[in-house]
């Protein structure tokens, strides 16, 4: 009986131990950055940075009031004088076939290709409305995302395809955001929640709120986590989506919901998200930026209350932590974010922030064994 | 050409006795109807129309790409004779060969194709798509990809080879037609025969699009400032400098001034290194005119480039240092530009060596000492010796007789008919098509009665011409209008304007890649196709007979030939009243109404139609007008 016991305590400390040593080695894993933040005093056009696109050694930032550029050091500014469609830049896309740009804005679509600018407005072309939320680039197909539906430009034949209320499930027509990849194209439509067209048979098919009643989903991860959707990011076959009240991701028979009160998410008002892979994405919320890496969180910001910079990693039993950091993205107020191989480019409200990689596992291993927990749920 | 561009213009008084004597001599000689199959033998003889020209790897052939007959015709250069004949697709315009010489590439304008053919059998092994009228085309230094250059969907197809795939189309500039390697391999080089869109009677800009072959990307675009019309580019063999052919027009204001100063400069676009930046350099002179300047060549040693004047039948010669010292003399006195000073070309044309009609493709040997130059409306090449400047010349094996409707295109290719040579038909007319432009045709004004050019595509039953729909008939089109008040130079005989009525009748339609190749509709265009057809607003009343598309719109030309005012004058318009336009092609030839203010076709409508004259539109949803366009771009 002893014996058995002894087994069995023997058995709990290996699982505790393999638990532990799981949590850790995946705290130790949630990377670690310098933050470098730009605004208006070093160049940017505008402090309000409703986007961000990076292009190899050049970073694309769409702002309330121009296209900034930032290459080699310097900034370049697009505004309506140089041929923008509009100064409040709202959404980017990059044909990585072609190397062209595609900016949404509040006066149209343009075409930035090699310093030319073209632009598709619902006056001059098929675009279904001049507010564009969202772009993306599917081939030969540039999709957009519109405050009247959604939009598909064949860039070889130049035909449009308006898609609507009309000639889909799309009962709203407010389209923020669009993710389109070589199978699925999907729309996050604000209050209407996500919209996926099949390439392959061109059918649209929507999620919305399993019980068709309430907005938002009653019992966790039986569909959508709400239907008032800001941003979808489609990669491996998986979908994220970011809403004003949490978000979900959808392997295409299973929901996963993400919450602030059961997850690392600083807040459940999210303006983006974008995967890095299946397991892996990034949250822009108004309370910080988060990643979450299939167990883990960490939160990137200034400090809510003192403004300091702070970092918070979350493991998969609850446990957060602090992280000393000396800086933090622009602001708490993240409305988008794109990879730079191991670094980071974050639209915020006040300002562009680059988060540069720190060699940083070992750093953060060491900063995470150094500090108490400072909260367990 | 000019000729066709509809205006209101009155005929100032002094015109009158000349087109009294015009008329008389046409009621003498009612010649200037187009001529018959049967009033001229030779009227369905397929000529040649020679455009473009490759020299085999070994120097020794030329491949000659036939525009009009649809072929390659291969010459020997030793004895000067047609060797082999190879069919290819329609309306050829375009060749380039692979690295190694083994295979040959033949872009077919009218196919959307290009034809791969072997060099060793001249047989097509290949067929590769393409974009919309493919026209230039270059390969690069591996042999695995080629670039061409699409006319009517403005953009560079890059296909890989040995997949015989397009894998991208790159945004060119509007009406993209040649392409130039540079020396390295590194860069391609893009010109495009229309201007870019712009803001309405704005000065017209183009480009030189550039694309990097490593990354098969366009990274710069060198803007060209109130140019439109650029033909061929051409490289130095030490990559330092560039050339392309260029149009500077004069089409924002009155046409009238032609007689005191130029209606277009023929230029060059120089740039590279040896220039530092571009520059636009004029090939006139102050009282003698080159125009339409085309073709280009550099010679290995970079001494002297050659510009064929399509418009006026011959080849200009261009001292390379003697320019460069005048452009670093200009620059030393605080002249930037001499874009239009006309006095500026005695400083670096050395000759100007006639050749035959319509010269267009200029192919040096790679010793640089001939110069072989296409003309096309002879169906031959003129071989020029580069340090005798004499001319020999090599019968392509056309045609021997001429006929009407091959004199009628020389006529409206060449310069000759205007005053000191200073353009054609062709000017506007681009390979007798747009030019992209607004013009300021009359005399009574800056800005008033503003003209856009008009298709040429099959125009009979289209009558009445000019966009008053003043001109009755093809004849007072092409004829009096035309001599008098355009070129202010001799007038044609009875039976040049026969020949020319002829050729322009023979335009023929350009295939319409909107249309299914099963003739069916798509969803959207039957929807158009309903919209443009009903006779109902969407309340179920009826729709004003006059405010239906098919009223004004109707018969196999879309126009029912009449004039109506439907709200799209201008106050700068002498009168709101406009010939209803043919609707055939109407993708092609943007920008649209009368005085080209709309854009695009959509802008027809919501911007030019608020009360819903011009046809019922202002109870469209945006997926009805998107609907209604394209069933247009159909017909």
């Amino acid at each position: 009986m002893k014996r058995k016991l002894s087994m069995h305590f023997t058995r709990l400390v290996a699982v505790f131990a393999f638990s532990m040593f799981v949590l850790l080695a995946g705290a130790q894993e949630m990377p670690h950055f310098r933050w470098e933040n730009f605004t208006v005093a070093n160049g940017l056009p505008n402090d309000h940075v409703f986007c961000v696109l990076v292009e190899g050694n050049r970073i694309w930032a769409g702002t309330e009031n121009g296209l900034g550029l930032y290459e080699n050091g310097k900034w370049k500014v697009f505004r309506p004088a140089d041929g923008l469609a509009h100064q409040a830049v709202l959404s980017l896309a990059l044909d990585k076939r072609t190397g062209d740009l595609w900016v949404g804005t509040m006066g149209g679509l343009s075409r930035v290709s090699a310093g030319r600018i073209d632009n598709f407005t619902q006056l001059n072309s098929g675009l279904s409305n001049d507010i564009v939320y969202g772009v993306g680039v599917q081939g030969d197909f540039v999709w957009t995302a519109t405050a009247a539906g959604a939009s598909r430009f064949n860039t070889r034949t130049g035909q449009w395809a308006l898609f609507n209320e009309r000639n889909t499930p799309m009962y709203e027509i407010w389209t923020y955001a669009v993710s389109p990849a070589e199978d699925k194209v999907y729309y996050a439509v604000w209050g209407g929640g996500v919209l996926e067209y099949d390439v392959k048979t061109e059918h649209w098919k929507d999620y919305n709120d399993p019980d068709g009643e309430t907005e938002l989903v009653l019992m966790k991860d039986q569909g959508l986590i709400h239907e008032i959707t800001t941003s979808v990011s489609y990669v491996d076959k998986i979908l994220w989506v970011a809403t004003y009240f949490g978000a979900s991701r959808y392997d295409g028979r299973y929901w996963h919901n993400f919450l602030q009160k059961d997850s690392g998410l600083p807040s459940n008002f999210l303006n983006q998200t974008k995967a890095v892979d299946g397991n892996r994405a990034w949250f822009s919320t108004d309370k910080g930026l988060a990643y979450y890496d299939g167990a883990n969180w960490a939160i990137y910001r200034p400090a809510l209350d003192t403004h300091k910079p702070e970092m918070l990693v979350r493991d998969a039993a609850g446990n957060v932590k602090k992280i000393e950091v000396q800086s933090a993205p622009a602001h708490n107020y993240i409305l988008g974010v794109d990879f730079q191989g191991d670094d980071l480019w974050v639209a915020t409200a006040k300002g562009l922030s680059h988060g540069i990689r720190q060699p940083g596992s070992k750093d953060t291993a060491n900063a995470l064994q150094a500090r108490k927990l400072i909260q367990k749920k | 050409m000019p000729g066709l561009i509809r205006s209101n213009r009155k005929l100032i008084a002094c015109v009158v006795p000349a087109v009294a004597l015009t008329f008389i001599l046409m009621l003498l000689a009612p010649a200037a109807k187009p001529a018959s199959p049967q009033s001229d033998a030779g009227i369905n003889q397929r000529y040649l129309s020679p455009i473009e020209m490759a020299f085999s790897l070994d120097g020794r052939l030329i491949y000659v790409v036939c525009e009009a007959s649809d072929e390659l015709r291969v010459v020997d250069i030793q004895s000067g004779k047609v060797v082999r004949t190879v069919p290819v697709g329609r309306v050829p315009r375009g060749i380039t060969l692979s690295p190694d010489g083994r295979d040959i590439y033949v872009t077919n304008a009218w196919s959307d194709t290009v034809s791969m053919i072997d060099a060793a059998t001249l047989k097509t092994v290949r067929t590769l798509p393409t974009g919309f009228e493919p026209t230039g085309i270059v390969s690069d230094r591996s042999g695995n990809t080629l670039y061409v250059a699409n006319r009517l969907s403005n953009d560079i197809s890059v296909i890989d080879v040995s997949s015989g795939q397009e894998i991208k189309r790159l945004v060119a500039g509007r009406g993209a037609s040649y392409l130039a390697l540079s020396a390295d391999g590194k860069s391609v080089y893009g010109t495009h025969i229309y201007p870019n869109a712009g803001a309405f009677r704005a000065p017209p800009n183009s480009e030189i699009t550039v694309i990097d072959t490593t990354r098969q990307s366009v990274v710069e675009r060198k803007l060209l400032h109130n140019v439109a019309g650029v033909f061929h580019v051409a490289l130095s063999a030490d990559g330092r400098l560039g050339v392309a052919a260029q149009l500077r027009p004069k089409n924002l204001i009155p046409l009238a001034h032609v007689e005191h100063g130029w209606a277009f400069a023929d230029s060059l676009i120089l740039f590279g290194d040896d220039i530092g930046g571009t520059i636009q350099v004029p090939l006139d002179e102050l009282d003698r005119y080159f125009a339409l300047p085309w073709g280009v060549a550099i010679t290995p040693d970079k001494s002297k480039i050659f510009v064929t004047t399509a418009g006026s039948e011959n080849v200009t010669v261009i001292d390379v240092p003697k320019l460069l010292d005048f452009r670093r003399s200009s620059a030393r006195s605080g002249k930037q530009s001499f874009a239009n000073d006309l006095s500026a070309s005695a400083n670096y044309v050395t000759a100007r060596i006639q050749v035959g009609h319509n010269p267009r493709g200029a192919l040096l040997s790679q010793d640089g000492k001939r110069l072989y130059v296409a003309n096309r409306l002879d169906d031959n090449i003129s071989v020029i010796d580069t340090a005798t400047e004499k001319v020999s010349t090599i019968d392509l094996g056309g045609p021997k007789t001429v006929n009407a409707l091959r004199r009628g295109e020389q006529i409206f290719f060449t310069a000759d008919y205007a005053f000191q040579g200073q353009f054609g038909c062709a000017n506007c007319h681009l390979d007798a098509t747009i030019d992209g432009l607004q013009w300021d045709l009359e005399p009574d004004g800056f800005g008033k009665d503003i003209v856009d050019n008009r298709s040429l595509e099959d125009l009979s039953g289209t009558e009445p011409f000019k966009w008053n729909g003043g001109n009755p008939d093809m004849p007072t089109e092409c004829g009096p209008r035309t001599e008098k008040y355009f070129y202010r130079s001799q007038s044609y005989t009875p039976q040049q304007l026969t020949d020319l009525v002829t050729y322009v009748y023979s335009l023929r339609f350009r295939p319409n890649r909107y249309r299914l190749a099963n003739g069916e509709l798509t969803p959207a265009q039957e929807r158009g196709k309903a919209l443009f057809e009903r006779t109902k607003y969407k309340n179920g009343q009826q729709i004003p007979e006059n405010k239906q598309c098919t009223y004004c719109h109707s018969g196999p030309k879309y126009t029912n030939q009449r004039q109506f005012d439907v709200g799209t004058g201008k106050s700068t318009d002498r009168s709101p009243v406009i010939d209803v336009p043919q609707l055939n092609n109407v993708a092609y030839s943007a920008p649209y109404l009368h005085d080209g203010s709309a854009r695009s076709l959509e802008e027809i409508w919501t911007v030019f139609n608020p009360k819903d004259m011009h046809g019922v539109s202002n109870d469209l949803t945006k997926d009805e007008l998107n609907d209604l366009i394209e069933y247009l771009k159909t017909l």
